[in-house]
Protein backbone atom coordinates (compact mmCIF):
# COMPACT_ATOMS: atom_id res chain seq x y z
CA UNK A 1 0.00 0.00 0.00
CA UNK A 2 1.38 3.69 -0.89
CA UNK A 3 2.01 5.44 1.79
CA UNK A 4 3.16 8.76 -0.33
CA UNK A 5 1.65 9.31 -3.45
CA UNK A 6 2.25 12.00 -5.66
CA UNK A 7 -0.23 12.60 -8.53
CA UNK A 8 0.58 15.12 -11.32
CA UNK A 9 2.51 17.47 -9.78
CA UNK A 10 3.36 20.73 -10.91
CA UNK A 11 5.10 23.10 -9.71
CA UNK A 12 6.16 26.70 -11.11
CA UNK A 13 8.16 29.55 -9.68
CA UNK A 14 7.54 33.00 -11.44
CA UNK A 15 5.81 31.23 -14.32
CA UNK A 16 9.35 28.69 -15.16
CA UNK A 17 7.93 25.24 -15.01
CA UNK A 18 10.47 23.28 -12.15
CA UNK A 19 8.12 19.92 -11.68
CA UNK A 20 6.00 18.62 -14.58
CA UNK A 21 3.55 16.70 -13.92
CA UNK A 22 4.93 14.00 -11.72
CA UNK A 23 3.84 11.13 -10.28
CA UNK A 24 5.00 8.94 -7.72
CA UNK A 25 3.95 6.04 -5.00
CA UNK A 26 6.33 4.95 -1.90
CA UNK A 27 5.36 1.98 -0.14
CA UNK A 28 5.11 1.44 3.13
CA UNK A 29 8.30 0.17 4.50
CA UNK A 30 10.35 1.04 1.41
CA UNK A 31 13.16 2.80 0.89
CA UNK A 32 13.08 5.55 -2.23
CA UNK A 33 15.70 7.65 -3.15
CA UNK A 34 15.28 10.45 -5.09
CA UNK A 35 17.94 11.12 -7.25
CA UNK A 36 18.73 13.74 -10.52
CA UNK A 37 21.53 16.44 -11.16
CA UNK A 38 21.29 20.03 -9.83
CA UNK A 39 18.46 22.14 -11.11
CA UNK A 40 16.47 18.90 -11.51
CA UNK A 41 14.03 19.83 -9.34
CA UNK A 42 14.47 17.70 -5.99
CA UNK A 43 14.49 19.82 -3.69
CA UNK A 44 11.24 21.61 -4.86
CA UNK A 45 9.31 17.78 -4.85
CA UNK A 46 10.91 17.69 -1.17
CA UNK A 47 9.39 20.87 -0.34
CA UNK A 48 5.81 19.86 -1.71
CA UNK A 49 6.16 16.25 0.09
CA UNK A 50 6.63 18.46 3.61
CA UNK A 51 3.75 20.74 2.88
CA UNK A 52 6.48 23.46 2.55
CA UNK A 53 4.98 24.58 -0.48
CA UNK A 54 1.69 24.53 -2.17
CA UNK A 55 1.84 23.42 -6.06
CA UNK A 56 0.29 24.85 -8.97
CA UNK A 57 -1.51 21.66 -9.48
CA UNK A 58 -1.60 17.82 -8.86
CA UNK A 59 -2.08 16.65 -5.36
CA UNK A 60 0.38 14.48 -2.46
CA UNK A 61 -1.51 12.06 -0.44
CA UNK A 62 0.68 11.17 2.55
CA UNK A 63 -1.21 8.52 4.42
CA UNK A 64 -4.18 9.04 2.51
CA UNK A 65 -4.77 12.68 3.43
CA UNK A 66 -3.45 14.92 0.44
CA UNK A 67 -1.56 17.72 1.90
CA UNK A 68 -1.74 20.40 -0.47
CA UNK A 69 -5.43 20.86 0.40
CA UNK A 70 -5.77 19.95 4.21
CA UNK A 71 -5.96 22.26 7.23
CA UNK A 72 -3.61 23.27 8.98
CA UNK A 73 -4.23 21.36 12.17
CA UNK A 74 -4.32 18.40 9.58
CA UNK A 75 -1.05 19.04 8.42
CA UNK A 76 0.49 19.02 11.63
CA UNK A 77 -1.27 15.77 12.05
CA UNK A 78 0.83 14.14 9.28
CA UNK A 79 3.61 15.99 9.86
CA UNK A 80 4.23 14.96 13.44
CA UNK A 81 4.37 11.04 11.34
CA UNK A 82 7.10 12.55 9.51
CA UNK A 83 10.51 12.97 10.62
CA UNK A 84 13.30 15.08 8.66
CA UNK A 85 16.56 15.45 8.47
CA UNK A 86 17.77 18.19 6.44
CA UNK A 87 20.87 19.07 3.97
CA UNK A 88 22.41 21.96 6.84
CA UNK A 89 21.05 20.03 9.75
CA UNK A 90 19.29 22.47 11.14
CA UNK A 91 19.81 22.03 14.66
CA UNK A 92 18.69 25.38 16.75
CA UNK A 93 21.79 26.75 17.46
CA UNK A 94 20.23 27.95 21.48
CA UNK A 95 19.99 24.50 22.46
CA UNK A 96 21.69 21.09 23.37
CA UNK A 97 21.93 18.44 21.40
CA UNK A 98 19.35 16.52 23.79
CA UNK A 99 17.28 19.68 24.17
CA UNK A 100 16.69 19.65 20.17
CA UNK A 101 15.62 16.35 20.40
CA UNK A 102 13.29 16.51 23.45
CA UNK A 103 11.98 19.95 21.96
CA UNK A 104 9.06 17.90 19.89
CA UNK A 105 8.34 15.31 22.80
CA UNK A 106 7.96 18.03 25.33
CA UNK A 107 5.68 20.47 23.08
CA UNK A 108 3.43 17.37 21.33
CA UNK A 109 3.23 14.59 23.85
CA UNK A 110 2.31 14.31 27.30
CA UNK A 111 5.70 12.61 28.07
CA UNK A 112 6.62 12.99 32.19
CA UNK A 113 10.18 14.53 31.68
CA UNK A 114 11.71 11.65 33.27
CA UNK A 115 10.66 8.75 30.40
CA UNK A 116 11.63 12.60 27.51
CA UNK A 117 15.03 11.83 29.42
CA UNK A 118 14.70 7.87 28.67
CA UNK A 119 13.40 8.55 25.24
CA UNK A 120 16.31 10.99 24.13
CA UNK A 121 18.83 8.83 25.56
CA UNK A 122 17.48 6.57 23.58
CA UNK A 123 17.32 8.10 20.25
CA UNK A 124 20.72 9.74 20.61
CA UNK A 125 22.33 6.25 21.55
CA UNK A 126 20.59 4.78 18.34
CA UNK A 127 22.61 7.28 16.17
CA UNK A 128 25.61 6.90 18.02
CA UNK A 129 25.90 10.36 20.30
CA UNK A 130 24.96 8.88 23.37
CA UNK A 131 27.61 11.04 25.40
CA UNK A 132 27.36 14.19 23.29
CA UNK A 133 23.80 15.38 24.47
CA UNK A 134 24.94 18.29 26.61
CA UNK A 135 26.93 19.75 23.70
CA UNK A 136 25.77 22.04 21.41
CA UNK A 137 25.33 22.18 17.99
CA UNK A 138 28.79 24.43 17.53
CA UNK A 139 30.61 21.76 19.24
CA UNK A 140 29.69 19.15 17.31
CA UNK A 141 31.73 17.99 13.92
CA UNK A 142 29.90 17.76 10.45
CA UNK A 143 28.75 14.11 10.61
CA UNK A 144 27.72 14.29 14.47
CA UNK A 145 25.22 17.52 13.35
CA UNK A 146 23.89 15.30 10.85
CA UNK A 147 23.15 11.92 13.03
CA UNK A 148 22.20 14.40 15.53
CA UNK A 149 19.62 15.79 13.39
CA UNK A 150 18.19 12.32 12.42
CA UNK A 151 18.14 11.62 16.51
CA UNK A 152 15.97 15.11 16.38
CA UNK A 153 13.81 13.24 13.25
CA UNK A 154 13.54 10.08 15.01
CA UNK A 155 11.94 11.81 18.50
CA UNK A 156 8.12 10.89 17.82
CA UNK A 157 8.67 7.61 16.06
CA UNK A 158 7.66 8.93 12.89
CA UNK A 159 6.70 6.44 10.09
CA UNK A 160 8.30 8.25 7.43
CA UNK A 161 11.73 9.66 8.25
CA UNK A 162 12.59 11.92 4.89
CA UNK A 163 16.18 12.83 4.41
CA UNK A 164 18.18 16.11 2.08
CA UNK A 165 20.92 15.24 1.05
CA UNK A 166 22.29 13.33 3.58
CA UNK A 167 26.48 12.93 2.13
CA UNK A 168 26.69 16.69 1.33
CA UNK A 169 29.65 18.03 2.83
CA UNK A 170 30.75 14.88 4.27
CA UNK A 171 33.94 13.13 3.88
CA UNK A 172 33.43 9.51 2.68
CA UNK A 173 34.00 7.64 6.09
CA UNK A 174 31.35 9.25 7.44
CA UNK A 175 29.64 9.78 4.36
CA UNK A 176 29.14 5.92 4.22
CA UNK A 177 28.40 5.47 8.26
CA UNK A 178 25.69 7.88 6.97
CA UNK A 179 24.40 5.56 4.87
CA UNK A 180 24.67 2.68 7.10
CA UNK A 181 22.83 3.95 9.66
CA UNK A 182 20.24 4.64 7.82
CA UNK A 183 19.93 0.96 6.64
CA UNK A 184 20.31 0.33 10.40
CA UNK A 185 17.31 2.97 11.16
CA UNK A 186 15.39 1.33 8.56
CA UNK A 187 15.51 -2.46 9.60
CA UNK A 188 15.24 -1.81 13.88
CA UNK A 189 12.69 0.69 12.96
CA UNK A 190 10.66 -0.46 9.74
CA UNK A 191 9.70 2.86 8.47
CA UNK A 192 9.28 4.18 5.05
CA UNK A 193 12.50 6.18 3.88
CA UNK A 194 12.76 8.61 1.19
CA UNK A 195 15.97 10.08 0.45
CA UNK A 196 16.86 13.20 -1.70
CA UNK A 197 20.55 13.16 -3.13
CA UNK A 198 22.87 13.91 -6.04
CA UNK A 199 25.41 11.05 -4.79
CA UNK A 200 25.27 7.49 -6.67
CA UNK A 201 27.30 5.70 -4.48
CA UNK A 202 25.19 6.59 -1.25
CA UNK A 203 22.03 5.82 -3.82
CA UNK A 204 22.85 2.72 -4.73
CA UNK A 205 23.70 1.79 -0.95
CA UNK A 206 20.88 2.60 0.74
CA UNK A 207 17.78 2.35 -2.29
CA UNK A 208 15.03 -0.50 -2.78
CA UNK A 209 13.99 1.79 -5.23
CA UNK A 210 15.17 5.07 -7.28
CA UNK A 211 13.27 7.77 -9.05
CA UNK A 212 15.89 9.44 -11.59
CA UNK A 213 14.80 13.05 -11.42
CA UNK A 214 15.63 15.20 -15.09
CA UNK A 215 14.39 18.74 -16.04
CA UNK A 216 11.25 18.30 -13.60
CA UNK A 217 10.71 14.66 -14.59
CA UNK A 218 10.70 11.48 -13.67
CA UNK A 219 12.95 9.40 -16.32
CA UNK A 220 13.13 6.47 -14.65
CA UNK A 221 11.39 5.01 -11.46
CA UNK A 222 12.81 1.06 -10.45
CA UNK A 223 14.48 -1.11 -8.84
CA UNK A 224 18.58 -0.68 -8.79
CA UNK A 225 18.70 -3.18 -11.43
CA UNK A 226 16.51 -1.42 -13.44
CA UNK A 227 18.13 1.91 -13.32
CA UNK A 228 21.65 0.65 -13.63
CA UNK A 229 20.16 -0.91 -16.87
CA UNK A 230 18.58 1.94 -18.52
CA UNK A 231 19.52 2.88 -21.38
CA UNK A 232 18.23 6.72 -21.34
CA UNK A 233 20.41 8.50 -22.46
CA UNK A 234 20.34 11.14 -19.72
CA UNK A 235 20.66 7.99 -16.94
CA UNK A 236 23.82 6.88 -18.80
CA UNK A 237 25.07 10.44 -18.90
CA UNK A 238 24.72 11.00 -14.90
CA UNK A 239 25.53 7.19 -14.16
CA UNK A 240 28.55 7.31 -16.33
CA UNK A 241 29.40 10.81 -15.22
CA UNK A 242 29.68 12.71 -18.40
CA UNK A 243 30.23 16.22 -18.54
CA UNK A 244 27.27 18.60 -20.23
CA UNK A 245 29.77 21.22 -21.70
CA UNK A 246 33.15 19.93 -23.09
CA UNK A 247 33.47 22.22 -25.88
CA UNK A 248 33.84 25.39 -23.57
CA UNK A 249 36.17 23.88 -21.31
CA UNK A 250 38.07 22.37 -24.26
CA UNK A 251 37.90 26.10 -25.14
CA UNK A 252 39.04 28.03 -22.11
CA UNK A 253 41.81 25.51 -21.68
CA UNK A 254 43.31 26.55 -24.89
CA UNK A 255 43.12 30.01 -24.02
CA UNK A 256 45.24 29.26 -20.89
CA UNK A 257 48.01 26.77 -23.08
CA UNK A 258 48.25 30.05 -25.16
CA UNK A 259 48.51 32.45 -22.04
CA UNK A 260 51.19 30.30 -20.87
CA UNK A 261 53.13 30.41 -23.68
CA UNK A 262 52.87 33.99 -24.41
CA UNK A 263 55.95 36.36 -24.14
CA UNK A 264 54.68 38.13 -21.18
CA UNK A 265 54.85 34.82 -19.10
CA UNK A 266 57.68 33.22 -20.41
CA UNK A 267 60.12 35.97 -20.11
CA UNK B 1 6.17 59.49 -19.29
CA UNK B 2 4.43 55.71 -19.25
CA UNK B 3 7.87 54.26 -18.16
CA UNK B 4 7.36 56.96 -15.10
CA UNK B 5 3.86 56.07 -14.44
CA UNK B 6 5.09 52.37 -14.80
CA UNK B 7 7.56 53.02 -12.12
CA UNK B 8 5.68 54.92 -10.00
CA UNK B 9 2.62 52.67 -10.12
CA UNK B 10 4.46 49.04 -9.52
CA UNK B 11 6.60 51.29 -6.19
CA UNK B 12 2.93 51.97 -4.76
CA UNK B 13 1.77 48.41 -5.83
CA UNK B 14 5.07 47.40 -3.62
CA UNK B 15 4.34 49.18 -0.79
CA UNK B 16 0.43 48.32 -0.46
CA UNK B 17 1.53 45.06 -0.80
CA UNK B 18 4.03 45.57 1.90
CA UNK B 19 1.32 47.23 4.39
CA UNK B 20 -0.60 44.11 3.88
CA UNK B 21 2.02 41.55 4.58
CA UNK B 22 2.35 43.44 7.97
CA UNK B 23 -1.05 43.89 8.71
CA UNK B 24 -1.74 39.80 7.99
CA UNK B 25 1.68 39.34 10.44
CA UNK B 26 0.00 41.46 12.80
CA UNK B 27 -2.95 39.35 12.87
CA UNK B 28 -1.15 36.49 13.24
CA UNK B 29 1.08 37.31 15.70
CA UNK B 30 -1.51 38.75 18.14
CA UNK B 31 -3.34 35.45 17.66
CA UNK B 32 -0.24 33.79 18.28
CA UNK B 33 0.36 35.97 21.29
CA UNK B 34 -2.06 34.12 24.14
CA UNK B 35 0.12 31.20 23.44
CA UNK B 36 2.60 33.03 25.31
CA UNK B 37 0.69 34.20 28.73
CA UNK B 38 2.17 33.20 31.78
CA UNK B 39 -0.80 31.10 33.28
CA UNK B 40 -2.90 30.09 30.16
CA UNK B 41 -0.29 29.85 27.40
CA UNK B 42 2.60 27.57 26.43
CA UNK B 43 5.48 27.67 29.84
CA UNK B 44 8.40 27.46 26.99
CA UNK B 45 6.60 30.07 24.75
CA UNK B 46 6.50 32.34 28.69
CA UNK B 47 10.07 31.58 29.29
CA UNK B 48 11.15 32.54 25.95
CA UNK B 49 9.22 35.70 26.44
CA UNK B 50 10.89 36.30 29.49
CA UNK B 51 14.37 36.11 27.47
CA UNK B 52 13.25 38.06 25.11
CA UNK B 53 12.67 40.99 27.70
CA UNK B 54 16.17 40.72 29.13
CA UNK B 55 17.45 41.18 25.42
CA UNK B 56 15.29 43.65 24.47
CA UNK B 57 14.22 45.54 27.60
CA UNK B 58 16.91 45.13 30.39
CA UNK B 59 19.80 45.22 28.27
CA UNK B 60 19.03 48.10 26.67
CA UNK B 61 18.01 50.45 29.80
CA UNK B 62 21.31 51.66 30.24
CA UNK B 63 22.13 52.84 26.56
CA UNK B 64 18.51 54.49 26.40
CA UNK B 65 18.65 55.88 29.59
CA UNK B 66 22.35 57.84 28.73
CA UNK B 67 20.48 58.59 25.32
CA UNK B 68 17.68 60.21 26.81
CA UNK B 69 20.33 62.29 29.48
CA UNK B 70 22.21 63.88 26.81
CA UNK B 71 18.31 64.54 24.78
CA UNK B 72 17.39 65.98 28.12
CA UNK B 73 20.17 68.03 28.39
CA UNK B 74 20.29 68.97 24.92
CA UNK B 75 16.59 70.08 24.71
CA UNK B 76 16.89 71.84 28.38
CA UNK B 77 19.64 74.33 26.85
CA UNK B 78 18.30 74.92 23.40
CA UNK B 79 15.03 75.66 25.50
CA UNK B 80 16.61 78.21 27.78
CA UNK B 81 18.92 79.90 24.80
CA UNK B 82 15.67 81.16 23.31
CA UNK B 83 13.25 81.44 26.86
CA UNK B 84 16.16 83.04 28.26
CA UNK B 85 15.29 86.06 26.32
CA UNK B 86 12.09 86.52 27.48
CA UNK B 87 13.01 85.69 30.77
CA UNK B 88 10.99 82.93 31.39
CA UNK B 89 14.02 80.17 31.93
CA UNK B 90 10.68 78.75 34.38
CA UNK B 91 9.10 77.63 30.92
CA UNK B 92 12.17 75.11 30.48
CA UNK B 93 10.67 72.65 32.78
CA UNK B 94 7.40 72.15 31.55
CA UNK B 95 8.81 71.97 27.63
CA UNK B 96 11.33 69.03 28.93
CA UNK B 97 8.97 67.36 30.69
CA UNK B 98 6.34 67.56 28.22
CA UNK B 99 8.59 67.28 25.12
CA UNK B 100 9.44 64.10 26.40
CA UNK B 101 6.78 62.11 27.86
CA UNK B 102 4.69 63.07 24.84
CA UNK B 103 7.38 63.05 22.19
CA UNK B 104 11.16 62.67 22.35
CA UNK B 105 10.94 59.88 25.35
CA UNK B 106 8.37 57.43 23.23
CA UNK B 107 10.55 57.98 19.79
CA UNK B 108 13.58 58.03 21.42
CA UNK B 109 13.24 54.71 23.00
CA UNK B 110 11.67 53.41 19.29
CA UNK B 111 14.70 54.88 17.60
CA UNK B 112 17.23 52.79 19.98
CA UNK B 113 15.43 49.64 20.13
CA UNK B 114 14.66 49.86 16.63
CA UNK B 115 18.65 49.80 15.87
CA UNK B 116 19.47 47.51 18.36
CA UNK B 117 16.92 44.60 18.58
CA UNK B 118 15.14 45.33 15.40
CA UNK B 119 18.30 45.06 13.56
CA UNK B 120 19.20 41.43 15.76
CA UNK B 121 15.47 40.22 14.82
CA UNK B 122 15.89 40.30 11.61
CA UNK B 123 19.22 38.92 11.54
CA UNK B 124 18.04 36.26 13.90
CA UNK B 125 15.13 35.21 11.76
CA UNK B 126 17.02 35.51 8.21
CA UNK B 127 19.63 33.25 9.69
CA UNK B 128 17.28 31.09 10.55
CA UNK B 129 15.72 31.04 7.11
CA UNK B 130 18.89 30.24 5.56
CA UNK B 131 20.04 27.32 7.86
CA UNK B 132 16.88 25.82 7.62
CA UNK B 133 15.64 26.07 10.89
CA UNK B 134 12.33 28.03 10.07
CA UNK B 135 11.73 24.98 7.60
CA UNK B 136 12.35 22.42 10.40
CA UNK B 137 10.06 24.00 13.03
CA UNK B 138 7.28 23.90 10.34
CA UNK B 139 8.04 20.02 9.71
CA UNK B 140 7.84 19.53 13.43
CA UNK B 141 4.53 20.86 13.41
CA UNK B 142 5.67 24.25 14.94
CA UNK B 143 4.01 27.46 13.91
CA UNK B 144 6.81 30.20 13.84
CA UNK B 145 4.37 32.47 14.35
CA UNK B 146 4.29 31.10 17.62
CA UNK B 147 7.38 29.93 18.02
CA UNK B 148 9.43 32.70 17.00
CA UNK B 149 7.83 36.04 16.73
CA UNK B 150 5.23 36.03 20.15
CA UNK B 151 7.50 35.53 22.52
CA UNK B 152 9.39 38.77 20.74
CA UNK B 153 6.24 40.74 20.24
CA UNK B 154 4.92 40.34 23.93
CA UNK B 155 8.41 41.23 25.16
CA UNK B 156 8.62 43.99 23.28
CA UNK B 157 4.68 45.17 23.84
CA UNK B 158 6.16 45.11 27.66
CA UNK B 159 8.98 46.34 28.00
CA UNK B 160 8.94 49.10 25.48
CA UNK B 161 6.63 50.83 27.11
CA UNK B 162 8.53 50.58 30.32
CA UNK B 163 11.91 51.70 28.71
CA UNK B 164 10.03 54.64 27.32
CA UNK B 165 9.40 55.54 31.23
CA UNK B 166 13.03 55.45 31.96
CA UNK B 167 13.92 57.26 28.76
CA UNK B 168 11.10 60.24 30.02
CA UNK B 169 13.33 59.97 33.86
CA UNK B 170 16.18 60.10 32.39
CA UNK B 171 15.42 63.02 30.03
CA UNK B 172 13.62 65.27 32.58
CA UNK B 173 15.95 64.26 35.18
CA UNK B 174 18.85 65.87 32.64
CA UNK B 175 16.73 68.95 32.45
CA UNK B 176 17.58 69.44 36.14
CA UNK B 177 20.59 69.07 35.64
CA UNK B 178 21.61 71.66 33.36
CA UNK B 179 18.31 73.93 35.57
CA UNK B 180 20.69 72.91 38.65
CA UNK B 181 23.90 74.48 36.88
CA UNK B 182 22.35 77.43 35.37
CA UNK B 183 19.57 78.45 37.63
CA UNK B 184 20.67 76.25 41.31
CA UNK B 185 17.29 75.09 40.71
CA UNK B 186 16.72 72.68 43.88
CA UNK B 187 15.70 69.05 42.38
CA UNK B 188 12.20 69.11 44.72
CA UNK B 189 11.30 72.15 43.22
CA UNK B 190 12.25 71.17 39.51
CA UNK B 191 10.06 67.88 39.98
CA UNK B 192 7.20 69.77 41.16
CA UNK B 193 7.04 72.30 38.16
CA UNK B 194 7.61 69.30 36.03
CA UNK B 195 4.33 67.48 37.50
CA UNK B 196 2.36 70.46 37.61
CA UNK B 197 3.13 70.35 33.97
CA UNK B 198 1.69 67.35 32.78
CA UNK B 199 -1.91 65.95 33.06
CA UNK B 200 -2.42 61.83 32.86
CA UNK B 201 -3.21 62.25 29.39
CA UNK B 202 0.57 63.51 28.01
CA UNK B 203 1.81 59.97 29.76
CA UNK B 204 -1.10 58.16 28.17
CA UNK B 205 -0.52 59.42 24.68
CA UNK B 206 3.24 58.88 24.58
CA UNK B 207 2.62 55.08 26.04
CA UNK B 208 0.26 54.53 23.95
CA UNK B 209 2.64 55.45 20.77
CA UNK B 210 5.34 53.41 22.73
CA UNK B 211 2.88 50.33 22.17
CA UNK B 212 2.81 51.07 18.90
CA UNK B 213 5.96 51.55 18.37
CA UNK B 214 6.84 48.37 20.28
CA UNK B 215 4.54 46.22 17.66
CA UNK B 216 5.87 47.96 14.39
CA UNK B 217 9.66 47.49 15.36
CA UNK B 218 8.98 43.72 15.56
CA UNK B 219 6.56 42.91 13.00
CA UNK B 220 9.08 44.66 10.10
CA UNK B 221 12.09 43.02 11.93
CA UNK B 222 10.39 39.46 11.76
CA UNK B 223 8.81 40.51 8.43
CA UNK B 224 12.11 41.37 6.77
CA UNK B 225 13.99 38.19 8.45
CA UNK B 226 11.11 35.96 6.95
CA UNK B 227 11.91 37.42 3.43
CA UNK B 228 15.16 36.31 3.63
CA UNK B 229 15.90 34.12 0.75
CA UNK B 230 19.55 32.57 -0.45
CA UNK B 231 22.75 33.28 1.24
CA UNK B 232 24.21 34.90 3.81
CA UNK B 233 24.38 38.41 2.24
CA UNK B 234 20.58 38.46 1.95
CA UNK B 235 20.83 38.47 6.13
CA UNK B 236 22.69 41.23 6.15
CA UNK B 237 20.25 43.21 3.75
CA UNK B 238 17.33 42.43 5.29
CA UNK B 239 19.48 44.04 8.60
CA UNK B 240 19.42 46.86 7.15
CA UNK B 241 15.98 47.27 5.82
CA UNK B 242 14.30 45.99 8.77
CA UNK B 243 16.41 49.36 10.58
CA UNK B 244 15.67 51.94 7.80
CA UNK B 245 11.89 50.48 6.94
CA UNK B 246 10.86 50.17 10.94
CA UNK B 247 12.81 53.77 12.15
CA UNK B 248 10.49 55.48 9.20
CA UNK B 249 7.17 53.41 10.31
CA UNK B 250 7.85 54.42 13.58
CA UNK B 251 8.02 58.27 12.55
CA UNK B 252 5.19 57.64 10.10
CA UNK B 253 3.10 56.52 13.31
CA UNK B 254 4.21 59.28 15.28
CA UNK B 255 3.17 61.37 13.07
CA UNK B 256 -0.55 59.64 12.83
CA UNK B 257 -1.06 59.50 16.26
CA UNK B 258 0.66 62.87 17.34
CA UNK B 259 -2.50 63.85 14.83
CA UNK B 260 -5.08 62.25 15.97
CA UNK B 261 -3.71 63.24 19.96
CA UNK B 262 -4.01 67.23 18.95
CA UNK B 263 -7.33 66.93 17.20
CA UNK B 264 -8.99 64.74 20.07
CA UNK B 265 -7.63 66.85 22.43
CA UNK B 266 -8.01 70.25 21.26
CA UNK B 267 -11.60 70.83 22.70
Amino acid sequence: MSIISVRDLVVEYGGRRVLDGLNLEVEAGETMVLLGGSGAGKSSLLRNLLGLERPQSGSVEIKGIDITRCARTELNRIRRSIGVSFQSAALFNSLSVEENVALALREHTSLAPSIIELDVWLKLASVGLANCGKLYPQELSGGMRKRASVARALALDPEILVFDEPSAGLDPIVAAELDELILLLKRVFQMTIVVVTHELASAFRIADRIAMLYEGSFLAIGTKAEITASQNPHIRQFLDRVPDMVEPTQVLGSFFEKYLRSPEVTR
Amino acid sequence: MANFTENVGRATLNRLDYVGNLSLGLWAAVRALRTTLPLSGNRYRWRASIVQMLQIGVDATPMVGLMAMCSGFILAMQGASELRRFSAMSLVIPLVAIGFTREIGPLLTAIAVSGRSGSAISAEIGTMMVTEEIDTLKVMAFDPMEFVVAPKLLAALITIPCLTVVCNLCGIFAGWIFMFFSTHLGLKLYLREALDSLVLRDVVSGLIKSIAFATIIVLVGCLEGFSVRGGPEAVGRSTTAGVVKSTFLVIVADMFFTAIFYFTGKH
